[in-house]
């Protein structure tokens, strides 16, 4: 039964467990018909499903618009040697952080949800953080302390160091956005994990493998969608981002584009870069697809019954190496930027930087913040919905359409929406309700891959046996699915709530006019060199978004997969 | 007041200049005022609050304080917030004022009908301009909202706006993205009395924007690392091996691109292509922009960096240190040492076009001139107002001989860019 190649052996072991049991006591990973007779979804899901992927293909129909415009010199564009160069590096950029992040934050949600390491809330919090720290200022304290002549070397110094290797390029970039987007890997997967059932891992224990074969051979395969849809954020945030290859130099699409607008003020260009980036982030899309493991498989428990509470691995003296992992990324993703931040802060404190007015910007941050993430779970619910229970091509592809805006740089998003709001709704121009919208296009991959991935894990038969019971589709729907998917559900939430409190570019086209958030109150400081006075509201920003952060860890109970 | 908050004001802002809005108002109530396009002028009392009145004479009275110890400049950067004005009036400050303003008659904003509003967007940073926001608003009583944002972003929103524009006033970070908008036709021609109060060379040749400020490029350096006597005379020197490694530079960045294009069209377009690829066979250190490099230069990362001269000062100011930093001119005539603006433009879909004249006038008031000259270190564009400690007078600059109309040819230099692989 055994033999000595890992993945046949891994197939066996499925084999073996349709054989073990009967389909209906024993939960089986293996592919299951989805549709079960029904002749397709019904107007409740299938309608708003639309319409928010419609909603979400604004930002594409603005490039066509703008990149026709160009004519012939689309080719110009595109065949332009830099063009490759720029696609070239920017698909390291994306694949080298999505490994990264994927092997930086595994250990880490296993860590936190399933073993007995010491202040697993706090470490769990902690670790989820970095998600908040706005790219720039990320990017900044890189530099700052790891800078040829950073803090770093100059702690150094005494050992006779007088400059670091440079940080800048592929290596200061991928470091750099690796630390602040493994979040998204991370939060995905101990979603996973709590949605686990964990009798399939212990039926692995029972046949006699130990933890590390059961964890590769079993739960990691199980955690696949989760770390696929983690990665792919964190893969599609680092094409998208702009702070940290400009502060790292490193030339990447997201440049080029930008440079479009600002140096050349060529919107045509720009719009056909941003169509080629769309292109890639198909591309990513579709490797994201393959990796996601197999089309029809079940994540959810199959029989009957309900899922215990895992029991958590005791570490025994694996305890110190697991702190000491928890504390050095920790250290590295929160630590640095907010050591950074604090000697900013202490210097313009010193200098008298005042600190009233900022209030108001952080109710501002919060507000925005609120209204986007719960309009964006609203969003996601249905096209979740379609994707997850009515497989089938256009459930698919609204899901997928959700993130071909994700990869676009938030400046090409934010001038659809000027384009669309200052020709076509008027009224609503710079009004919070359009700037609402233009955030949730923007984010809404976020809310809809953690809903995608809560719904898997929810059997759809729960939902069937409450419509037998008399319920209709919307209220099975609500009474039995939401409240089981509520966690994943929060922490998409979550997701869209940090990111909207740093999103800069749509913020400072699109709010109402002298509407200061924090992120445009740090951007202004920043603008000008004025580190002293960033300090405080980028403080702020990491102080207020560790609330919902804290909430969703310390609601950290495991979901139950199954049943309920 | 409007959306503007008083943290916004710099403690270090609140001396002399303060000071001038009184006297300023004060002179558009009483001095005949040039012809303008608002002849309706009213009464500068009644449009400003009783509050910012009382604020402001307060502030006048600190800044003649500072102005009798002949501290200047540099005692008021060391104000600090206690000597921030009083609410309450000081029963000096009706006195001290007049003195002041019979010293010196300084022009300010021109007050337009009280109703006006406008809708600003500026390219240029809230913590340079925001100031001079509500100085505006109380000399002329018009209620100014202001979007800031990035130059190029903002210039492209306005396209993207089109007719609906909510904007009346557009103030660029340089004269580009000003040329991107007037050749799309949406600026309005501005007055050719507005015009005639700067410098030719500051201003659009077909009178659609103007400047409010010029900067001229330099080789900012290090002299812990470097002396002012190993720099070259001329920009085109580093493309000398020798310099391998030294020197940081902003491809990408706006003022940079306007040098190049004054490389190309004083030198010639393969002089600065072999410029170019003489530069970046010496691996040059890349930014984008030139505060970065400026820093870098200053923590001893690299010796030289080509960037606007207000840099050196802006930095140190913020940091409030003083670095081991000096501004190289080059010779005379050397494209090294353009000079450019930063400036404004009234939008052709203007819905307040009468108040957004109001504030390129403003602008190019005195007194926002000497804000410009004293708090951003930069060069007025109109005669009569002293320079910031340190720099060397417009008229002494080497500045090549050149038009800031002959600098249109963008697509140019960022082909030539691309073409030499450095953006």
């Amino acid at each position: 039964m055994l033999t000595l190649r890992p993945r046949a052996e891994r197939l066996t072991i499925w084999r073996g467990f349709g054989r073990a049991g009967t389909e209906h006591a024993w939960p089986a990973w293996r592919p299951v018909r989805r549709r079960t007779g029904r002749s397709g979804p019904p107007a409740i899901v299938w309608v708003p499903a639309a319409v928010v992927a419609l909603g979400m293909t604004l930002p594409l129909l603005y490039l066509l618009v703008r990149a026709s415009e160009a004519g012939a010199g689309v080719w110009d564009v595109v065949l332009r040697p830099r063009t490759f160069v720029v696609f070239r590096n920017t698909a390291l950029l994306a694949f080298g952080v999505a490994v990264a992040t994927s092997v930086l934050a595994v250990p880490l949600a296993w860590l936190t949800t399933r073993t007995d390491l010491p202040g697993r809330r706090f470490w769990a919090t902690a670790a989820a953080l970095p998600l908040v720290v706005p790219s720039y200022v990320g990017a900044l304290a890189m530099v700052a302390a790891l800078g040829p002549q950073g803090l770093l070397q100059r702690a150094l110094a005494p050992l006779g160091v007088e400059r670091l290797p440079e940080i800048y390029g592929l290596f200061g970039a991928w470091l750099t956005l690796t630390l602040f987007t493994y979040p998204y890997v991370f939060l995905s997967v101990r979603a996973g994990l709590r949605g686990l059932d964990p009798a399939l891992e212990e039926a692995t224990r029972c046949l006699g493998h130990g933890s590390w074969r059961s964890f590769f051979g079993c739960t990691l395969p199980q955690l696949r969608p989760s770390i696929a849809a983690g990665a792919l954020l964190a893969a599609l945030y680092a094409v998208s981002d702009f702070g940290v290859v400009t502060l790292l130099r490193y030339d990447a699409f997201t440049r080029a584009i930008y440079l479009q607008y600002r140096a050349s003020f060529d919107r045509a260009s720009a719009a056909v870069l941003a169509l080629l980036l769309v292109v890639f982030a198909a591309a990513l899309l579709l490797a994201e697809g393959r990796f996601r493991g197999r089309r029809g498989a079940a994540y959810h428990r199959l029989g009957s019954g309900a899922a215990r509470r895992a029991r958590p691995v005791p570490l025994g003296r694996w305890r110190y190496p697991a702190l000491a992992y928890c504390a050095a990324v920790v250290a590295l993703a929160l630590g640095l930027p907010l050591g950074v931040l604090g000697y900013w802060f202490e210097r313009g404190v010193a200098s008298g930087e005042a600190l009233d007015g900022l209030r108001t910007a952080a109710i501002h941050s919060v507000s925005v913040g609120v209204w986007a993430a719960t309009v964006a779970t609203l969003a996601a619910l249905p096209v979740a919905t379609l994707a997850v229970r009515y497989a089938g091509r256009a459930g698919a592809l609204a899901e997928r359409v959700c993130y071909l805006g994700y990869a676009l740089p938030g400046v090409t998003i934010a001038l659809a929406f000027v384009f669309l709001g200052a020709r076509y709704l008027t009224p609503f121009y710079q009004t919070l309700p359009l700037l609402i919208v233009a955030y949730v296009v923007r984010f809404l991959p976020q809310a809809v891959g953690a809903a995608r991935l809560s719904l898997l894990q929810i059997s759809p038969r729960l939902e069937e046996a409450a419509r037998t019971l008399g319920r209709s589709q919307l209220g099975a729907t609500a009474a039995v699915t939401v409240p089981l998917a509520r966690p994943g559900l929060a922490a998409g939430a979550a997701l869209v709530f940090l990111t909207v409190m740093k999103e800069l570019p749509v913020t400072l086209l699109l709010s109402p006019t002298g509407y200061d958030t924090l992120a445009t109150a740090i951007w202004t400081a920043t603008g000008t060199g004025a580190f002293g006075r960033a300090a405080a509201p980028a403080l702020l920003l990491i102080a207020v978004s560790a609330v919902p952060t804290l909430l969703l860890v310390l609601r950290d109970r495991p979901a139950g997969g199954g049943g309920a | 007041m409007g959306p503007f908050r008083v943290w916004e004001i710099p403690s270090n802002l609140v001396g002399i200049d303060v000071g001038v809005v009184l006297v300023g108002r004060k002179s558009s109530m009483t001095w005949d005022r040039e012809p303008s396009l608002t002849p309706d002028l009213v009464d500068g009392e009644t449009s400003i609050t009783r509050r910012g009145l009382v604020r402001w004479a307060g502030a006048g009275a600190a800044a003649l304080a500072f102005a009798a110890q002949g501290a200047g400049h540099l005692a008021a950067q060391e104000q600090t917030p206690e000597a921030q004005p009083d609410p309450e009036a000081d029963p000096e400050a009706e006195g001290t004022e007049i003195v002041e303003y019979e010293a010196t008659p300084i022009e300010g904003g021109t007050p337009v009908d009280s109703a006006g509003e406008l809708t600003v967007y500026s390219g240029r940073n809230e913590n340079l301009i925001g100031p001079l926001i509500p100085r505006f608003e109380a000399a002329t009583g018009v209620d100014a909202e202001v979007r800031y944002g990035d130059t190029g972003e903002l210039a492209a929103t306005i396209l993207d706006e089109g007719d609906n524009t909510p904007a009346s006033l557009f103030f660029s970070q340089d004269a580009g993205a000003l040329g991107a908008l007037a050749k799309e036709g949406r600026l309005a021609p501005l007055p050719q009395e507005i015009l005639d109060r700067v410098d030719p060379r500051f201003r659009s040749p077909d009178g659609v924007w103007v400047g409010t400020s010029a900067r001229a490029r330099v080789a900012v350096y290090n002299p812990e690392m470097i002396t002012e006597e190993e720099l070259p005379d001329s920009v085109l020197e580093f493309t000398d091996p020798k310099w391998k490694g030294k020197l940081g530079w902003a491809p990408t960045n706006g003022s940079f691109q306007a040098f190049v294009t004054a490389l190309r069209v004083v030198e010639g377009e393969d002089a600065a292509r072999e410029w170019l690829e003489g530069v970046k066979a010496n691996e040059p250190k890349t930014f984008d922009g030139n505060g970065a490099i400026v820093r870098a230069v200053a923590a001893g990362e690299f010796p030289v960096g080509l960037v606007n001269h207000y840099y050196l000062y802006e930095v140190q100011e913020q940091d409030k240190k003083t670095y081991p930093l000096a501004n190289h001119f080059f010779a005379k005539g050397d494209p090294g040492s353009l000079i450019n603006v930063a400036g404004v433009g009234v939008l052709e879909d203007a819905d307040d076009p009468e108040q957004a004249l109001a504030m390129v006038e403003y602008l190019l008031s005195l007194e926002a001139q000497e804000y410009f000259a004293e708090e951003t270190f930069e060069y007025p564009v109109i005669e009569g107002v002293e320079l910031a400690e340190g720099l060397t007078p417009l008229e002494d600059l080497p500045s090549p001989e050149i038009d800031l109309s002959d600098l249109n040819d963008l697509q140019g230099t960022l082909a030539l860019l691309a073409e030499v692989g450095i953006i």
